[in-house]
Formats: structure tokens, sequence, C-alpha cells
């Protein structure tokens, strides 16, 4: 069995002064895909942020290995250039710098770290139509702004070529199904299915099961109250699918919400 | 750092051009009258028509009130305790570069602009001007062979009194404003330029300005002339030391082109800002403008202001020549407490003119940035064309952004277009950039620059890549 890239033990997390992760245990091995399912303000997003770096999370307890270092002291462009990456679920619009731009600082400043040469704009170019085809991708976006004005699917395009071209050991995917159509929805399925590969780890989070008809995921956990409660394979998808999250709730910490409640 | 403050906590300036030169200066005292103009025209040996003139602007700014419509605070300036005139000490006017202080050759190395001609920048001519007064002008011989004259102002008034008599306030007259009338009044250096008829000005003319004494406003003058079917580009760029007071920097710049000629002017404009608190720094108070005086005719102005502490300009075209084009590209950077107030005018005169305007500002800190702007296309002036494109980027939340565009059309067949965006570059921008490998730093610089390609590609090849640099520079610690 491969090393695990990350490995989460008993993590808790705030952000604006609130409890969301309560306790949560994780393993993601190379060549994984693992899903994350949950309903809302389970603590989905939350978990992505938290192993991404974003400021306003505040890890209280527990503990978070990537590769076996602890990831939660790195600034998050350290983790960035480490090979974990987040697919944002509302990718960020970034006016005044084009997406093509935008992918060569990135990716130059990952390959540098990654004791790389860079690449001139030419073998840049060369790489990002051969990473657009892959993906079937098409990639006339790359001249505008980064995310500006772009519909609900381009952007998730978007974020798919970057995940493509980066190149990331770990890639965690904040409900990039979401809000899709049945046609941008399998343009996503193909970059996850392209870019599934021995050394690199997937974390999908997902709301619904819609993405995993067409991503068949090694695990599937289901998120409630910031903490797993339940995993299996890929039918315990379609079983949260037929019966929803109800069932598996615990009676206490449905007693602690409501105690809570105004 | 919490989200809010992620801006705030600005490390002080870097502004390496803050030194001061050790160097023994004539300086007149304090204080405006008519003895100190007829000093400063004394000291120039200048025609009775000069003195005449400055003492009509120097009456008329009497009467005058400072403007206070610009979006600007200052404390009140006292205009007796500035310092009028102030040069380096010499025995003569040097005759040759030879013959130049070498601790202003040195001071001027300092600052990256060699006054040797080996080493000049291949293709560039410089003038220098020194406080009060022009110290060197490098290329002269070899633009003369072409019947160009590029020189000092107080040069040009020695030597070709009927030219600077003939243009000498015909753009902007000496009642024009407040801070022209009183640059009218004491202007003591500047740069001069005439192109010939037909002449294509084969290397960018380009005037250094530096304030180094205590004290002193800078009041420099330039005029540029060019004849029917010539060209020009021209570029200026000013630095002064740090200094906990304020102090002013009230120029004029006069363009006039004559038929099918065209004048480039681009600016790069590095006054010492003042310190994070907003003590110190360079007032520039500027009036620049040009004329499309003859038909077809065109002038652009390309400006990167990202010095002052106060910066209040508006580079303007008069386009009065039938076909004639005016153009103003501007990039406004205000970071602490720096406050710009800039824009342009364009004035439709003649028939079938176009003017363009684009302007980029962008506050970081608690600075205020204002573009401010005019087209105005005339009854007469038929088939007129305005494009305008005005985008302010906003870092963090304390700074500001504001536009006060008017445009007014007295024609049917003129067409106006104004586009205009505010952006806010915010944390979520900042972490997405990072959760890509970028650090903050590299974000903010790549976003702005991005912001400001269109205006850096009017400038030639060399200052673009200067103005970049100097952008990055200042916007270090803009992100915390």
């Amino acid at each position: 069995m491969p090393d695990p890239i990350l490995e989460i033990r008993d993590l808790h997390a705030a952000t604006a002064g609130k409890e969301i992760l309560r306790g949560l245990n994780l393993t993601v091995r190379a060549g994984e895909v693992q899903a994350i399912m949950g309903p809302n303000a389970s603590g989905k997003s939350t978990l992505a942020y938290v192993l991404a770096g974003r400021e306003g999370y505040e890890v209280t307890a527990g503990t978070v290995r990537y590769e076996g270092k602890d990831l939660l002291i790195m600034p998050p462009e350290e983790r960035a250039r480490e090979g974990l990456f987040l697919a944002f679920q509302y990718p960020i619009e970034i006016p005044g710098m084009t997406t093509l731009h935008f992918l060569k600082a990135a990716l130059n400043t990952i390959r540098k770290h990654r004791g790389l040469e860079e690449l001139d704009a030419i073998d840049f170019l060369a790489l990002v139509k051969e990473r657009a085809h892959l993906l079937d991708v098409d990639a006339d976006f790359l001249n505008r702004p980064v995310n500006a004005g772009f519909s609900g699917g381009e952007k998730k395009r978007n974020e798919i070529l970057q995940m493509a071209f980066l190149d990331p050991k770990l890639a965690i995917l904040d409900e990039t199904d979401s809000g899709l159509d049945i046609d941008a929805l399998k343009i996503v399925a193909r970059g996850v299915n392209v870019m599934r590969s021995q050394d690199r780890a997937m974390l999908l989070i997902t709301h619904y099961q819609r993405l995993l008809n067409f991503v068949v995921p090694d695990y599937v956990h289901v998120l409630l109250n910031g903490r797993i409660v339940k995993s299996g394979g890929k039918e315990l998808a379609l079983t949260v699918e037929e019966r929803g999250y109800g069932w598996l709730e615990e009676p206490h910490a449905r007693i602690s919400e409501e105690k809570t409640a105004p | 750092m919490a989200t809010e403050d992620w801006i705030q906590d600005l490390p002080p300036h870097e502004y390496k051009y803050g030194f001061t030169t050790e160097i023994e200066a004539e300086t007149a005292p304090p204080g405006l009258n008519e003895d100190i103009i007829r000093l400063i025209s004394a000291k120039k040996n200048e025609p009775a028509f000069m003195l005449e003139w400055r003492l009509k602007a120097y009456h008329h700014w009497l009467t005058m009130q400072e403007p206070q419509w610009a979006k600007i605070h200052h404390p009140p300036i006292d205009y007796q305790a500035i310092v009028y005139y102030s040069a380096p000490k010499t025995e003569r006017r040097p005759k040759s570069l030879a013959e130049v202080d070498p601790l202003l050759l040195a001071t001027y190395r300092k600052l990256g602009i060699p006054l040797s001609e080996q080493e000049v920048l291949t293709g560039v001519a410089v003038d220098a001007v020194f406080d009060s007064v022009s110290v060197a002008t490098t290329y002269k011989e070899h633009l003369a062979k072409l019947g160009i004259i590029f020189c000092a102002f107080s040069e040009a008034v020695q030597n070709h009194p009927e030219l600077v008599q003939k243009h000498l306030g015909t753009v902007v007259p000496y009642s024009d404003n407040f801070f022209a009338s009183l640059n009218s009044a004491v202007f003591s250096d500047g740069s001069f330029c005439y192109i010939p008829k037909g002449v294509r000005c084969p290397m960018e003319l380009s005037t250094y300005f530096r304030i180094n004494a205590p004290r002193i406003g800078q009041f420099e003058r330039t005029l540029i002339v060019a004849e029917e079917g010539s060209y020009v580009s021209y570029l200026e760029g000013c630095t002064a030391p740090m200094r906990a007071e304020h102090q002013l920097h009230a120029a004029v710049v006069e363009l006039i082109a004559l038929d099918r000629a065209q004048i480039k002017y681009a600016t790069v404009q590095n006054w010492y800002p003042g310190d994070s608190e907003g003590q110190g720094g360079i007032y520039n108070f500027v009036t620049k403008r040009g004329i499309c005086a003859g038909v077809d005719s065109r002038i652009s102005w390309t400006q990167v202001e990202v010095g002052s502490a106060i910066t209040w300009k508006y580079p303007s075209v008069v386009l009065r020549g039938d076909n004639s084009i005016g153009e103003f590209y501007s990039v406004a950077l205000t970071t602490h407490r720096q406050q710009a107030d800039t824009g342009t005018k364009m004035i439709h005169i003649g028939r079938n003119t176009r003017s363009t305007i684009v302007s980029k500002g962008i506050s970081a800190g608690y600075a205020q940035n204002t573009y401010r702007g005019l087209v105005h296309i005339l009854r007469k002036a038929t088939g007129c064309r305005n494009y305008t494109q005005c985008h302010s980027l906003l870092l963090g939340d304390r700074c500001g952004a504001h536009t006060f565009p008017s445009i007014a059309v007295h024609n049917a067949s003129s067409q106006v277009e104004h586009e205009a965006s505010t952006t806010k570059i915010g944390e979520d921008q900042i972490f997405y950039c990072r959760q890509r490998g970028l650090s903050a730093e590299d974000a903010v610089s790549l976003i702005v620059n991005g912001f400001c390609h269109e205006v850096f590609r009017e400038l030639p090849m060399e200052f673009a890549v200067e103005a970049q640099k100097l952008l990055n520079v200042r916007l270090e610690g803009t992100v915390g």
C-alpha cells in the first residue's frame, strides 16, 4: 500500500467563531479518488479551505499531514507549490490579468519550486494546447481576464484546465459539479478521469452523487456536522441518493443543534 | 492577520531616490515679490519682454485664489515661505559636459541618468534640470545638425528669443490658472525643443527633473514646437530627496503641433510621495496642454504617476486643426496617504477631430485617486469622435477611487463613448492566486501590471520596463 499523501486526524476547525469541523479523520493515498458527500453546512467547503490554508479558518485541534509534513504550518502558496490544488466552488474573478498570463506565472512558480526550468512563451503555449486537447476543453477564454465574465461552465472548465496544467499530487475539487448542465458535468468528469493516476490523489467534494455516475471513486464518505459518519464504496453514494442524509444523522448532534438554535 | 487588515499594515515607502546632494548653491531668500522676479530674470540675463511677461503674470496671480474644486486636501501653502530660486554654484555656465560639476554628474548617475554621452541610453538625449536650472543637455550638437533645437529653456531665451517670444504662453496663457500664473512669474528653467519642418527627430528627447535644495519650489517650463510634418517623442522623469516638509512643484508644459506634426509626450513621475503617515512629499500641481494647431496633427500624452504627496494635473489637447488627434494614456498609482486628482481635457474645435482617453487609477492603503475629465465638442466641430475608458482598481477597503467625467457635445454628427469600471482586489483574489502558487506580492504585481498594460505599451520600450519595475517597487508591501 502506498504511503498516505494526506492524513487528517481529529481535525477541529472554526470560522467566524463557530466550530464547523468537529473531529474529522481521513486518509488519502496516491492513486486514490475519494468522494466526500454531505448536505449543506456539513463542513465540506470548510474542509477544502482549511486544507488550502484560507485565512479566517482556524484550526482549533487535530493534525493534518501532507506527504508526512505538517500541512497546517505552510502558507497557502507553499501548499500549492508542494502540489496541493483546490478547484474552487466559486472560482474568483481577477480583472486585469489574462488567464494565459496567470497560468504561465503560476506554472513557472511551481516549476521553479520543483527545480524545473521555467517554460518560455512557446513551450508554454504548446503545453496549453496539449492539455486543452487532452481534456477536450475549448481554450478560447485564455486571452480573457481570469474568470471575468465567464459563464458558470467556463469557470469550472478553467479550474479543470488549471488542475491539468499544474499537475498536482493532491487535487481537491470543491463542488466542481454543482450548477453544471450535463455537458459541462461530463467535461469535469473527463478531467478527473484523465488526471487519475498512480501518483496522484483526488478528493471530490460533492453534494449530489451525479458526478459519481461518471467518476467511480475508490471510497465514499458522508460528512455530517463536521465529522465523517459513514464510509463505504461507490454504492454508499447511491444509497445516499435514494435515502437522503437524514438516516445518517446522529441523534445527539441534532439535539445539540436544536439547543443552540435561537 | 485578519482578513480586513490584510492591506493596512504597509511598511514605510521604499524610496531609493531620497538622498540629497551636498552641493554649494546660490539660493534666493524665501518669499515672493517683484524683487525676486527681477532677480530671477536678471540672473538669467533675460531680454525685457521676458521680465515684462513675468511681472504681468505676477500681478495677475496676486488677484487669484488657489483652486478649491479638486478632491484633494492639504494644509494651506505659505507662498512666502517658499524659495523661488536655487542653483548649484558654478563660476559660469558649463559649456560642455566636461565642465559640469562631477558631483552633479554623480548625482544623475546615482539616479540612473548618466549624462556622459558614452553611457547614455542609446538614442536618448537628456536635459537635466537640478532645482532651478538646467545643468546639462546631451547630444545637442548631433541634433543641431538636423536643425533640431533641444536645450535648457534659459538658453533658448538667450539664443532663440524670437521663437520663445512667438510661442511662450500661446497654449497656457499666464492668466490660465493659479499655479500656471505662479509658474509664469517665477519659472527658472526647463526644456525647450524645436523640430523644424519635415524633420523626424531620430532619438527620444528627455528631461530629467531633480529637486535637491530644501524649501525650494521647482517651477519649470517646457515648450515644444513641432513644425509642419515633423515628429518628436519626448520623455520626462522626476525625483526628489525625502524631506519631512512638503515641497511645491508647479510646472507648465506647452506643446504646439502644426500641420501633420506629431508630438508624443511621456512622463514617469516619481517625486517623493511622503512617508506612510503623509509627512512630507511633493505637491505636484502641474498644467500641461498641447494644441493641435495644424490639420492632421497629433498629440499624445502618456503618464505614469506614482510619486508626489498630491498630484493635480490634467494634460490636455486643444484640437483646432481639422482631422487632428489627441490622446491621453494614464496610470496613476496612489498608496499610503497619497492623493491624486488627474485626468485630461479634450477640446474639439476642428472638424473630424478624434480623441482617445485611457485612464487607469490604482489606490492602496488610505490613498485617494480621482479621475477628472472633460470632453468638449464645439458646435462647428462636426464629425468628431471621442472614446474614453476609465478604470479604477482598489487594493483593500480603506482607499478611494472617484470619477468626475464631463461630456459636452454641441452638434449631432459627433460620437462619444465612455466606459468606466471600478474593481476591488481583495483577500479572495489574493487567496486564489496564492492557491495557484503565487506569492501575495507577485499576485498584486501581476494584477496591477495587467491592469496597466494598455498604457505601458504606449511608452518607449526601455521606459515601459522601467515603469513596470517602478510600479512593483511602489507596490511592495501593499499586501500583508
